[in-house]
């Protein structure tokens, strides 16, 4: 029998917490329990993301619905002792932040969550990702029993009302995708489940199979119920261990509950899922690279017609559907579900949006946010702003993807819309967020070497043309840039979009493209006065000391590396330009902010 | 012969039982060729050539279709790796928090290159392109053990802990 328990100690088991060391916080807090003889009173649970991955390791306590952070095994037995027998708060390790005026406790009152819309996260950090149970407490399979009650053009009908489109990249309609499916003749069919999230920056898809694993299990039932498919895969990068234990362990209560096998709830419904493990290759987000991997081969995309909905995996009619799209899916079919769902989102974009927010954002974690926001309150209202107060420059939307939204358009109500005339993507949903330090040709480089490197090598414009995109960029942030290379950029852009086979290839000049757009005056730097601002193309800028503001602490003469600051204590000191590797390791250490970035001067001696 | 797949003394000798053990559920499945190596990689470190050349005729797939995916996916590696492995991040939000300092810090104290791999086969580096910590970038891992907000000089120190 169930026991019944006094608290639920919910501890972040997911990756950003796991990697700030919640799994010792939770022996810790096991091992207390255990010790006071109350671990039947206290229930600790190992949960899915509250997406505050900033401040964590994460604990929040129910129903009391504190919320404790930055937790380390040393805090453990004072929660015990004064929340847990005492009954009062742990104050000094709530939440406190420049946004608070006092330490905050959930959702209340921490600014972070204020303008977040949980939708498709309403169950990560609440309930226990490895038991259904819970799952089903909080509605789960409700959608799919009521389903499997109608018919599948019915179903599919909701689904195109409620103007659900495709959470993985382009944005397509899935109530429409689903109807070519249907519309298939066949008797074998299958839903594949893209879990193949490879976007750098993006982590929603991981954070939702994680905290929620049901719901995209769910999700997938009703597609299968409605295309007529009775086999399902997964398809999950091996990179996310934690992700494929926990579908794993969800799959086999869903079929211990007769959720998932032959003649589901008596319905005469059949369905199983399978996972398969991806290998690490980006491409294989492309869903007919996927189909390729999932059959065993080189994960290369193929052209389309036929689309894989005539002719998908195995050369059977396949829908293809991304992770937060289909846990998105009971929520709309459940009773009721459309009329809500269309209350929120912009005209052509319906729903909530999970945001995953990196970069020199205060706040760094994932947020669920209603379609149409605006990039300013994403940042400034839910992530806190900039980094140490610097200055914004841009954000980066849609990975290598997408492309760079400068300042200028932060009021932009985000949707795919309004993000495509801008130059970006929604893509999967990363937004990672630049300021002054981030040099955006530097950024250019760095996506075009992550395609150049994942380009599966089908396509010449794609398998060459990124190559020799690459090279100029390299040059140019080597100081070697010629007066013509952004012309040249831009037309070998034009030739890839125009002439790769899939997705990829299309999209790999965005980044150059949108950076070029917004920040012109950056590669003529570069180019044209050997500076790169930001202090990143070491060949292209100089550190200095300012000898006025300097106070001689030290601090930068100890890091340093290859003892290339020289100075007596208390005295301003002074880099020398000749040893300086420009690490950057004295800028981060400074206390005084007083380590500037200068262009190269040129060497009155040219004596080598 | 290519040196990636040249067979050395050690793996003329390396016992193939496990192979066997390994493929057996799959007979006659050539789509699960890609778990196969998975497992296989799993239980050698990496994929040697005879154990490749064991697959291909057990499964009845020819050898150059089997390198042909074997080298089109990152995650299967040729060459023997040392006995900590080190991932470098280098997603978006680690870059611009400066992942490529960390990475040439490493290289220098290690004195090998990303994807090498030391001599005596202490560490190998290798670099991933996303481990979605990115609110603790810049991160690596070692064995799967994260370090994140890392710093330049804080590297000696981790690296210290892995004999």
């Amino acid at each position: 029998m169930n026991n019944l328990y006094e608290k639920h100690l919910m501890i972040c088991g997911a990756t950003g917490c796991l990697a700030s060391g919640s799994q010792s916080v939770e022996e810790a807090l096991r091992t207390e329990l255990e010790k006071h003889g109350i671990k039947d009173k206290f229930r600790v649970v190992m949960s899915g993301c509250p997406g505050f991955c900033e401040v964590g390791p994460i604990m929040v306590v129910y129903p009391d619905k504190v919320f404790y952070c930055r937790l380390k095994p040393k805090d453990i037995p004072e929660i015990v002792e004064k929340h847990l027998f005492g009954g009062e708060m742990v104050e000094r390790l709530l939440y406190k932040g420049p946004d608070v005026e006092a330490p905050a406790r959930f959702f209340d009152t921490i600014p972070f969550y204020a303008k977040q819309k949980f939708n498709v996260l309403r169950n990560s950090g609440l309930i226990d990702p490895e038991n259904i149970d819970e799952y089903i407490m909080r509605g789960g399979y409700r959608a799919l029993t009521r389903v499997l009650q109608m018919e599948p053009a019915d179903i599919c009908e909701e689904v195109k009302s409620s103007g659900l489109r495709g959470r993985g990249g382009a944005g397509f309609p899935t109530g429409l995708k689903w109807e070519f499916t249907l519309k298939e003749p066949g008797a074998k069919k299958y839903v594949v489940c893209n879990a193949d999230e490879g976007d750098p920056g993006a982590f929603m898809d991981r954070s939702i199979l994680e905290g929620d694993p049901h719901t995209v299990l769910e999700g997938m039932l009703v597609c299968g119920r409605t295309t007529g498919a009775d086999e399902g895969y997964i398809y999950c990068r091996a990179e996310y261990p934690l992700a494929i234990k926990r579908l794993k362990i969800a799959i086999e209560q869903a079929e211990e509950y007769g959720l998932l096998g032959e003649n589901i709830l008596g319905y005469g419904f059949n369905f199983k899922i399978n996972i398969k493990e991806g290998a690490g290759a980006f491409v294989c987000g492309e869903e007919t690279a996927l189909l390729a991997s999932i059959e065993g081969k080189r994960g290369m995309p193929r052209p389309r017609p036929p689309f894989p909905a005539q002719s998908g995996l195995f050369g059977k009619p396949t829908t293809i559907n991304n992770v937060e799209t289909l846990a998105n899916i009971p929520l709309i079919v459940k009773e009721g579900g459309v009329e809500e769902y269309i209350k929120i989102g912009t005209e052509g974009s319906k729903g909530t949006k999970v945001f995953a927010l990196a970069g020199k954002v205060r706040n760094t974690g994932l947020c669920e946010v209603p379609m149409g926001i605006t990039i300013r309150e994403i940042i400034y209202d839910v992530g806190g702003g900039i980094k140490g107060d610097r200055e914004f420059k841009a954000v980066q939307a849609g990975g290598p993807s997408g492309g760079c939204i400068p300042a200028e358009l932060l009021d932009l109500p985000i949707d795919y819309d309004s993000l495509n005339k801008a130059g970006a993507i929604m893509g999967s949903g990363g937004l990672v967020v630049m300021d002054e330090r981030t040099c955006m040709v530097d950024l250019a480089r760095y996506f075009l070497s992550f395609t150049q490197k994942e380009s599966c090598g089908k396509c010449t414009p794609c398998r060459e043309g990124t190559k020799r995109m690459l090279e100029i960029l390299n040059r140019i942030t080597e100081g070697e840039g010629k007066a013509e290379d952004i012309d040249t950029l831009e037309s070998l852009a034009q030739s890839i979009k125009d002439s790769s086979l899939c997705g990829l290839g299309q999209t790999s000049p965005n980044p150059v493209l949108s950076t070029i757009r917004y920040f012109r005056h950056e590669y003529e730097e570069h180019i044209n006065d050997k500076y790169c601002r930001s202090g990143v193309c070491k060949a292209l800028f100089n550190y200095k000391i300012d000898t006025e503001r300097c106070t001689g602490c030290t601090a930068c003469a100890r890091v340093c590396p290859v003892d290339a600051i020289t100075g007596e204590k208390k005295e301003p000191h002074e880099i020398n330009q000749d040893l300086c590797t420009r690490c950057g390791s004295c800028i981060e250490r400074c206390p005084e902010n007083c380590i500037m970035i200068t262009p190269v001067e040129k060497k009155a001696d040219v004596s080598s | 012969m290519n040196p990636d797949t040249a067979i050395s003394d050690v793996e003329a000798r390396i016992d193939l039982d496990a192979v066997d053990e390994i493929v057996k559920p799959y007979y006659g499945k050539k789509e699960m060729v890609i778990p196969i190596l998975q497992k296989v990689q799993e239980h050698y470190g990496y994929l040697p050539r005879p154990t490749m050349e064991r697959v291909s005729y057990m499964m009845r797939i020819p050898l150059s279709r089997l390198y042909g995916v074997a080298t089109f996916y990152a995650q299967f590696k040729l060459k023997p790796r040392g006995r900590n492995i080190i991932r470098v991040c280098k997603g978006t939000a680690c870059h611009i928090q400066g992942s490529p300092k960390i990475a040439a810090r490493i290289e220098e104290i290690l004195g090998i290159e990303t994807g090498e791999t030391t001599d005596d086969l202490r560490f190998t580096l290798e670099e991933v392109a996303c481990i979605g910590a990115c609110a603790l970038a810049p991160v690596i891992t070692i064995n799967n053990e994260p370090y994140g907000r890392l710093t330049a000089d804080k590297v000696q120190n981790i690296l210290d802990k892995y004999q």
